[in-house]
């Protein structure tokens, strides 16, 4: 190891409690990324702006490019790949996402989803205005946004308590 | 309009689910960065900080020093190992005046700000940030050229300090009696236009892993590219391999757009890095650097006139067009020539001339994103018949109806040749049934009502239009490979290349719909050197187009294979025999069925004993169905803007895209990659401006600075659809990818216009920003 200064910490992903030894400066992204092997979490810009690496810190969206590993610890982390109930089964808003071809590369999706679903649980009514709002720190070159908002409104009603 | 698709199709047509979702919609994507082989080092690039210097010096030592340091490279290391020291990747033209091939790194001197100049291996990424900035490199300041205008008059300095001039490329695309239409035309206008294009921005930047393989002397390359073969022979020829030493692998890509067709300095160093320390080498550019290193489109100034009759119809058009070209040859001339190519196809011009002039600056090299020139050269055109219509006094649709390609005329010959020096024949299409029906779908007739409502709330609304015509479809040939295996599957190998699109359910679409219409059963494979022997990769909205006929071409020849053999093995006429799912079966007897995993096993043969029947070895056909003609779509967009007069806010109301791209294999990718385009057309007109000051500094180098469409920018939009089959190919498709950003700019500024009418402003540039407008209503209102 030749970074200078080094912690032993331990992080809990999805779950998980897993521990790692990292430089003080390392990123969170890249801590989940090169130390942890989830690679979902996707980095766009390194500074906040694109919102790809948006993950769920103790159900809050933040931008895992934003924090430092070290600042993790004792913080509940959801993934892209915590997301799923189980490998056979997706999020409401992940089986919307694929029906309404709300995904074309697939590099922003997951840092949408993070961020959809901290507002789905905050809005669960949400109007296209207000998804359009809560998604407009999320960018995508890929779609013009009209089928995520779709996506978002359809998977909103599934999450929704049935009456 | 009605839609026919592929009426008796099983998938074809059909909105399927993608095959790419199941991955990506969990995040088990495999994009470049997620690559991380064991023992792998990370690479970082030092960067010119000027626009233009010579560079005297450079001093590793103290990088080097640095403990997880493991080289550090610059061009006086790696040329030994070089059998060139540039890149000389320039597409053929007679135009060019300059060579400008841009070297491996830069090293007696730097053209742009962000050009590489040393490349520092380490154990990480942050050690290699941190020796990068330990490197001492010692520059004498020379005299920048930041405007191609300006780099084109007498006495101006130039980009690159040995060159006689700035002038890199001229042509002339000419055809008809020019001087003598504008000569007796009864209208002239003339428009000098500025129009300003930025970068791809795909969500993923670029990067490569390179994985030396010491047991067979051979690399293993991941790059972003959209052209893995290509990258592949130029990496071998650099570099001194021979094609089995040199695997590339194109991974799930974040993105393309033009740009990651580009071969890059990085691809090279990166590669040779990887050889000389025998160990894997990661580089992944931060979007700082795709900012001030990867291509980008940027500045044109048009110079352009319309001669017409007294009916508005359109004699001939004339000008000149000045192109920045960046410091160095990247690609090409094509973004000109292809935007002046675009300008009159949509028309009916009977004389053509436009010069082209492509000036050196010393801003990042100049290639295509996503329209390649064409929104360019339909502004222009556009414009142009927007003042036509004004000077003769009928309205703007009208205008376009007289001057239209009508369909009664299909095929339509031009004088004009694609860069390959082919005829550009528009094929097929109707352009003004598809301007009819865009401009009944946006209610264009109703419109006043709408100005005369927004104007009693003290709102400027107007409603303008642009067509367009793309070339879609770019030849010769792609390649597609399709093996069922005796496991019953089916696989299908490409030389096309994924850039997120939805490549592979599309081509899984052709081959499952000949071959048992199960999706699921078919297993693709884009942007391999290892898995096709050749292939020319994405760019020209052209995958569906090649790609997509070889695969058809391909499937239809296996199927009657499948159906022979399975006719021998069950004794009963192929023609009564019908592929469903992972079986073949006789029609209306589905008990009376061979699994295709065991037509392959009969057909896979076994040393010492003879095929069964007549039907020789294997189940395999492979395809480069050559299409030199290049298919062209076309389209209509009708804006409609609202306008504050007191901020400048241009808010975009309504926005109905009616186009024609033939048929379509999947609605849904076909709506999407509109949608993707209509956004990047909108960022084009609206809001993405690649800012330098006058030392040609970036001043746009982050996703603050520079903006791209967000959700709540996002109009109402509206996509009509009509399908002139093309004559082409089988399928009868045409390309799609980049159809949706070309027309917007055009009708957005029209729009505008309309809104300001009562200001006489008229729109002459892109992007165009609040604060440009207030400064024209200042001027405009006698400021």
């Amino acid at each position: 190891m030749t970074e200078p200064q080094t912690r032993h910490i331990t992080l809990r992903v999805n779950g998980q409690a897993r521990e790692i030894t990292t430089p003080v400066r390392k990123t969170l992204a890249d801590a989940l990324r090169t130390d942890l092997g989830l690679t979902g979490t996707h980095l766009g810009c390194e500074t906040g702006l694109c919102g790809a690496c948006t993950i769920l810190v103790d159900g809050r969206a933040m931008r895992a490019c934003l924090m430092l590993a070290v600042q993790a610890e004792g913080h509940a982390i959801t993934t892209i790949e915590g997301l799923a109930p189980s490998p056979s089964e997706l999020h409401p808003l992940q089986q919307a996402f694929c029906r309404h071809h709300a995904l074309q590369c697939g590099f922003c999706t997951p840092g949408l989803l993070t961020t959809l679903v901290e507002f789905l649980h905050d809005v669960p009514n949400p109007s296209e205005a207000e998804i359009r709002e809560a998604i407009s720190g999320n960018l995508c070159r890929c779609t013009g946004y009209d089928t995520i908002v779709a996506a978002t409104l359809e998977a909103a009603a599934m999450l929704r308590p049935q009456p | 309009m009605t839609k026919t698709g592929f009426p008796d199709a099983r998938v074809l047509g059909q909105d399927v689910p993608r095959l790419e979702d199941a991955k990506l919609i969990r995040g088990q994507g495999r994009f470049v960065d997620d690559i991380a082989p064991p023992g792998l080092l990370h690479a970082a690039f030092l960067r010119s900080p000027h626009a233009h210097a010579a560079i005297t010096a450079i001093d590793t030592s103290q990088a080097l020093a640095l403990p997880g340091v493991h080289a550090v490279h610059t061009l006086d290391d790696l040329a030994p190992h070089l059998a060139d020291t540039r890149l000389v990747v320039a597409m053929p033209s007679p135009s060019y005046r300059l060579d400008l091939h841009r070297p491996v790194l830069a090293r007696h001197e730097v053209v742009h700000v962000g050009e590489p100049i040393a490349c520092v291996i380490a154990d990480s990424r942050y050690i290699a940030e941190d020796a990068a900035a330990l490197i001492e490199v010692e520059y004498d300041i020379l005299p920048v050229v930041t405007d191609c205008e300006a780099a084109l008059q007498d006495g101006a300095p130039t980009a690159h300090r040995n060159a006689a001039s700035n002038l890199v490329a001229e042509m002339t695309i000419a055809y008809g009696a020019v001087e003598d239409a504008f000569a007796t035309a009864a209208h002239r206008v003339h428009e000098k236009l500025w129009i300003h294009r930025g970068g791809s921005h795909s969500m993923e930047c670029r990067g490569l892993v390179a994985i030396p393989d010491p047991v067979e002397d051979r690399l293993t390359v991941w790059s972003s590219t959209q052209m893995p073969h290509a990258a592949r022979r130029l990496l071998c020829d650099i570099i001194g391999l021979h094609e089995r030493q040199l695997r590339v692998v194109t991974p799930d890509l974040g993105g393309g757009f033009g740009p990651k067709l580009i071969f890059y300095p990085e691809d090279v160093v990166i590669t040779l890095a990887a050889r000389l320390l025998a160990r894997p080498v990661k580089w992944i550019e931060d979007r700082r650097e795709h900012f001030i290193s990867t291509t980008q489109e940027r500045d044109q100034a048009w110079d352009v006139e319309m001669a017409t009759d007294a009916e508005g119809r359109i004699q001939a058009v004339r000008g000149v067009l000045i192109h920045d070209h960046g410091a160095w040859t990247a690609r090409g001339v094509n973004v000109p020539q292809g935007a002046v190519s675009a300008m009159p196809l949509a028309y009916v011009v009977p004389a053509f001339r436009m010069q082209i002039r492509a000036a050196a600056t010393n801003k990042v090299p100049v290639t295509p994103v996503r329209g390649a020139g064409q929104p360019q050269g339909v502004f222009a055109m556009e414009r142009l018949l927007d003042a036509a219509a004004r000077a003769i006094g009928i309205d703007r649709a009208e205008i376009r109806r007289r001057n239209l390609v009508p369909a009664d005329r299909m095929p339509y010959e031009t004088p004009i040749r694609t860069r390959g020096g082919l005829p550009v024949t528009l094929d097929s299409g109707d352009y003004p049934a598809c301007q009819a029906m865009t401009l009944q779908g946006a209610d264009w007739a109703g419109f006043e009502a709408r100005r005369a409502t927004a104007r009693a709330a003290g709102r400027y609304r107007g409603i303008g239009l642009a067509n367009y015509v793309e070339a879609t479809g770019r030849g010769p040939f792609e390649h597609v490979s399709i093996r069922i295996e005796p496991s019953g599957r089916i696989f299908v190998a490409t030389g096309a290349a994924a850039m997120g699109q939805g490549t592979a359910t599309m081509l899984a679409q052709i081959v499952a719909e000949q071959l048992g219409a199960d999706m699921s059963n078919v297993v693709v494979t884009t942007g391999d050197t290892e898995a096709a022997p050749t292939g020319l990769g994405g760019s020209n909205s052209r995958q569906a187009v090649m790609a997509g006929s070889s695969a058809h071409a391909a499937a239809t020849r296996l199927r009657d294979r499948v159906l022979d053999i399975a006719g021998e093995l069950m004794e009963v006429a192929p023609a009564d025999l019908e592929i469903v799912g992972r079986a073949v079966q006789l029609k209306g007897v589905p008990q009376m069925r061979r699994t295709l995993a065991e037509i392959a096993r009969a057909v896979a043969g076994q040393a010492g004993f003879v095929l069964p029947g007549q039907s020789g070895p294997g189940l395999a056909a492979a395809e480069e169905l050559v299409i030199d003609a290049m298919t062209y779509a076309n389209g209509t967009a009708v804006a409609e803007v609202e306008i504050d007069i007191e901020t400048g806010e241009i808010a975009v109301a309504h926005l109905v895209f009616g186009h024609d791209c033939g048929r379509a294999m999947h609605p849904r990718l076909v709506e999407g990659q509109l949608m993707g385009g209509i956004a990047h057309g909108l960022g084009n007109a609206l809001f993405e401006f690649m800012a330098y000051d006058d030392t040609a500094q970036p001043l746009t180098t982050t996703l603050a600075e520079y903006l791209l469409m967000t959700a709540t920018e996002m109009p109402r939009v509206t996509i009509l659809h009509m399908e002139s089959p093309s004559p082409l190919n089988a399928l009868g498709i045409k390309g799609v990818g980049e159809a949706g950003v070309i027309p917007i700019g055009a009708a957005v500024a029209s729009a505008i216009d309309d809104a300001l009418s009562d200001f006489a402003i008229k729109i002459d540039r892109l992007p165009i920003s609040p604060v440009d407008l207030l400064a024209r209503l200042d001027q405009a209102v006698g400021g």
